[in-house]
């Protein structure tokens, strides 16, 4: 029997994975694209429990983070593209002006 | 006018105060109007005032105004009588009377005669303040109804003294000692300070003894109790005797008066001549009562006087100044009055007194003149032959010479005479003989002084040559009055024996009432035929002995030469006259110099013991706040460094968080939810 | 085993084997791909989860539109130049990020693990009438459209933001 507290794990897992993900790789893409995965288990949790309640507003929430998240995206990107314009690559371990 | 005599001293202090405030404005004449014409209107009131005494009876002759009552003390220990009351009063009697018309009568010749003299001289304001403040001051003390209204006058008139010596006060006086005129007059005021102290004490004395000061109620109680005690008597007899040996210039006290002579000539002549130093001999007139119930005072009185008057006239053979030989003689004439009254002719006193301020005063003023006519020159012994030149002058100057010498006649025959047959007659043979040497060298310095300065050839400069002339008519008119009064002066006072038994001793039965009859008239009474062989035989001698002076002296001084080898001939004899015995130098040794010694003292323990402990104050403030200085400064800034220090070490550790790398802020954020997260959960 | 369960288990197996892979690959294209199979995973389990309508809205979306887009900002990456030179991250930080995600991902296990929420009995009886696609819409566009309408305005303040951002200097 499929329980919510299997997708949750699961979710729990990818978020995790995403964290990894965000914290170590140097390439501000693949950050990025950590961050989505992220969103991804975040929006699995709020589906999950929207099967198990339920109720329809899991789901509507789930719409309106993918919404976030493309905006989110484009931004980021367009933050990406300005940033390899000015230093011809996107080691974010270097963009580190504020350092003390 | 009796109810007037507040007006006698107060119009001459009237007059200083008006020159005093604005003298400075005014002109010279105004201000020799202002000072002579408060004299003048003091001598009107002094004449009238006495003109209604005489007409008083005898026996009533005595007038007292009290101005206001002064000084109410308590008694000076709780439940001893009543304590003393002193007023402010004035009294008249013939004593008084005498005085002030000699006071005011001499004086106001002699500020007529000064306004000539200081014509040239700068300060003329202030001079004639002092002099009219003088007057005022010698006024106060004739007319003072009581000891300490006498004692204010008293004390006034050092203070002008004092003031009126030093009146040049830059000016120097002792070429040998370096001194100053100023000098001058502080001596005066110290030494007669000395005899001030004797005379206040005394007064002290007699006032809580008696409870009054006034002089009619203190006579009435020295006849009434006859249990007051000699001894008492006696010592303020001495006390007060020892104030006039200050004020009149006795032994030991008279060494300021040969210094006085710093003072413009004017001032010697009215204040050491004729009415200051004379302030003695009328406190001791005045007191007669005290001294006639005091035998041994009066024998100190007449043996000091003695001696003085012998002693003085020694000093004055050897001076050369004209000015010092006329000091001395004035020290010795007092010494004359002292003696009388001492053997208890207080008339010859003070007939001497009166025709002493006649001549001596003409004498002075005359000195005057010819240093004024000497364009300053005071040395008898660079002048001569100034007869021709300063005719006047000399006629008067001649005639206080004969008067002083005691050439029958003149004024101080009589006087002197008075005084020899008081000696004699009350059995002072001692004081007499010393008073008859006296008199002889009395001619012989005088005699000389004459001959120095107005005959034989002059010795002067011949600028002083040229510039000699006879003073002006303001200086020589009082000479010529004052002349006169040396000649006519005795004749109040002619003795019975000369008479032929007709009274014709004015003075003596005026001033009866106050200082009894005299001897001479009683023994002359008594013994009519051996008292006047002996009187007139001893008048004779002492004319004798006057004119034996006079030759001698002319002899000497002849020609010259003569006084230098007697002078040699008499070798030490003459060193010690020539320096007056070396008295000052003797007081100088004695006791100034030790009280200096004794002031440096006191001031080198004040200077080591005041700065000692000012320094050692500076030093422990200073220690002690360096001490807080450095305590504050370290642990204060200590303090605040402490927490600058902490700060900055706490950021150094904190800054390490600002990396500037996301991925460190990402993985603080997740660490920061972790953390939240544990919260939830042990929260639930 | 119900049907459901089994197509759960396999598809969570693919999602973690491809989210492993994205997250280590040195090429950025194949961590792309990755990706793609994730998203597409998670559309797989949305239908199991009867959420029909938004499977399709995260094929369209991610699958669609971001992954193009992430396509072509790796395009303005000079690749070569990134594969010669690639680095490792240090250790360090692995660790960390190992260790501080498997502390929270433990804690939130635990946690749901402790609550064990079970599903509904009329899990499927929700989605009757209409099917999930009319039930959706029927909420978002009554009860929601406050939020719909400000994600839209969102949207295109992203739009906008993107633009400007991304424009070349002139």
């Amino acid at each position: 029997m499929l329980t919510p507290t299997h997708v949750m794990l699961f979710s729990l897992v990818l978020f995790g994975i995403g964290i990894v993900g965000v914290l170590t790789r140097r390439n501000a893409i693949l950050v990025l694209m950590s961050i989505e995965l992220m969103f991804n288990a975040a929006n699995l949790n709020f589906v999950a429990f929207s099967w198990a309640m339920p109720e329809i507003a899991g789901q509507v929430f789930a719409v309106f983070t993918i919404c976030v998240a493309a905006g989110e995206v484009a931004i980021g990107l367009a933050i990406l593209i300005a940033l390899v314009r000015n230093r011809e690559n996107i080691h974010i371990d270097e963009v580190n002006l504020l350092k003390w | 006018m009796l109810e007037l005599i507040w007006l006698i001293p107060v119009l001459p202090l009237a007059g200083a105060l008006l020159n005093g405030l604005w003298g400075w404005r005014l002109s010279r004449r105004s201000v020799g109007l202002v000072a002579c014409g408060a004299v003048l209107l003091s001598l009107v009131v002094s004449a009238g005032a006495v003109w209604e005494l005489s007409r008083l009876p005898v026996e009533a002759r005595h007038f007292r105004t009290e101005v206001f009552g002064w000084m109410p003390l308590g008694p000076l220990q709780a439940g001893a009588g009543e304590g003393l009351r002193v007023a402010w009063g004035f009294a008249l009697d013939p004593l008084s009377a005498v005085m002030i018309l000699v006071v005011c009568g001499v004086g106001f010749l002699i500020h007529v005669y000064s306004v000539g003299y200081m014509a040239h001289e700068e300060g003329v304001g202030r001079f004639f303040t002092y002099l009219n403040l003088f007057m005022a001051m010698m006024l106060m003390l004739v007319l003072g109804s009581n000891l300490l209204v006498m004692f204010v006058g008293w004390e006034g008139v050092g203070l002008c003294s004092y003031l009126l010596i030093g009146f040049f006060y830059d000016r120097p006086f002792d070429a040998r000692t370096g001194l100053t005129c100023a000098d001058a007059g502080r001596k005066a005021f110290l030494v007669n300070r000395v005899g001030d102290l004797g005379f206040l004490i005394g007064v002290l004395y007699l006032g809580l003894s008696f409870g009054t000061v006034e002089f009619g109620e203190l006579a009435e109680a020295v006849h009434g109790s006859g249990g007051v005690s000699a001894g008492l008597l006696t010592g303020v007899g001495i006390l007060l005797f020892v104030g006039a040996c200050g004020k009149s210039a006795q032994i030991p006290l008279y060494v300021w008066l040969p210094d006085a002579m710093a003072g413009p000539t004017p001032v010697s002549a009215l204040i050491h001549a004729a009415t200051m130093v004379t302030a003695g001999v009328y406190m001791v007139c005045r007191m007669t009562w005290l001294y006639a119930a005091a035998p041994e005072a009066m024998a100190v009185v007449a043996g000091v006087g003695a001696a003085t008057a012998f002693l003085a006239a020694t000093m004055g053979i050897a001076a050369t100044d004209i000015k010092k030989v006329l000091a001395y003689s004035t020290v010795s004439q007092l010494g004359y009055m002292f003696a009388a009254f001492g053997v208890g002719s207080g008339v010859g006193a003070m007939f001497h007194l009166t025709t002493h301020a006649f001549f001596k005063a003409l004498l002075f003023l005359g000195a005057g003149s010819v240093i004024h006519g000497m364009s300053g020159e005071q040395d008898i012994r660079r002048m001569g032959g100034l007869r021709r030149k300063m005719p006047t002058t000399y006629w008067t100057f001649l005639l206080g010479v004969l008067a002083i010498a005691g050439i029958p006649g003149f004024a101080g025959f009589f006087s002197k005479d008075e005084i020899l047959w008081g000696a004699w007659s009350s059995g002072h043979l001692g004081v007499w003989l010393l008073l008859l040497l006296t008199a002889g060298l009395t001619a012989l310095y005088m005699t000389r002084l004459l001959w120095l300065v107005f005959f034989g050839e002059f010795r002067g400069s011949e600028e002083q040559r040229h510039h000699v002339h006879e003073s002006p008519r303001v200086m020589t008119v009082p000479l010529m009055v004052l002349g006169i009064l040396s000649v006519v002066g005795g004749w109040m006072g002619i003795p019975k024996v000369l008479t032929g038994g007709a009274d014709w001793n004015g003075f003596a039965s005026w001033l009866a009432p106050v200082l009894g009859h005299h001897g001479g008239g009683e023994a002359a009474a008594a013994g009519s035929g051996h008292g006047a062989a002996l009187e007139l035989g001893l008048m004779l001698v002492a004319v004798v002995v006057a004119l034996a002076g006079i030759t001698g002296a002319a002899a000497v001084y002849r020609r010259l030469g003569v006084a230098e080898r007697v002078a040699k001939g008499l070798g030490p004899v003459y060193a010690l006259v020539r320096n007056l015995y070396w008295v000052d130098e003797l007081y100088d040794a004695l006791l100034i110099r030790p009280f200096y010694a004794l002031c440096r003292l006191a001031r080198t323990i004040d200077e080591r013991v005041v700065d000692g402990m000012v320094h050692a104050t500076r030093n422990v403030t200073l220690g002690l706040s360096y001490l807080s200085n450095t305590h504050d400064l370290w642990i204060v800034d200590g303090a605040v460094n402490l927490t600058g220090a902490t700060v900055r070490g706490a950021s150094h550790v904190f800054r390490r968080l600002q990396t500037g790398s996301v991925q460190s802020y990402a993985t603080v954020m997740v660490f920061g939810a972790f953390l939240l997260m544990v919260l939830y959960t042990l929260g639930r | 085993m119900d049907p459901q369960f089994v197509a759960f288990v396999l598809l969570a197996l693919v999602g973690l084997f491809a989210a492993l892979m994205m997250v280590t690959r040195t090429n950025l294209v194949h961590a792309a791909l990755y990706l793609v199979v994730t998203f597409l995973v998670v559309a797989a389990m949305y239908v199991v989860l009867h959420a029909e309508f938004l499977a399709a809205v995260q094929v369209l979306v991610y699958a669609g539109g971001i992954m193009v887009l992430f396509l072509f900002v790796i395009l303005l990456v000079d690749l070569p130049r990134e594969m010669a030179a690639p680095r490792k991250p240090r250790n360090v930080h692995v660790a960390t990020a190992l260790i501080l995600s498997a502390v929270v991902v433990g804690l939130l296990g635990y946690e749901v693990v402790v609550t064990r929420a079970a599903p509904s009995a009329g899990g499927a009886s929700l989605f009757a009438e209409g099917g999930n696609l009319e039930t959706v819409a029927l909420a978002l566009f009554r009860y929601y459209l406050l939020p719909f309408e400000v994600v839209s305005l969102l949207l295109l303040v992203a739009m906008v933001g993107a633009i400007l951002l991304a424009r070349a200097k002139a």
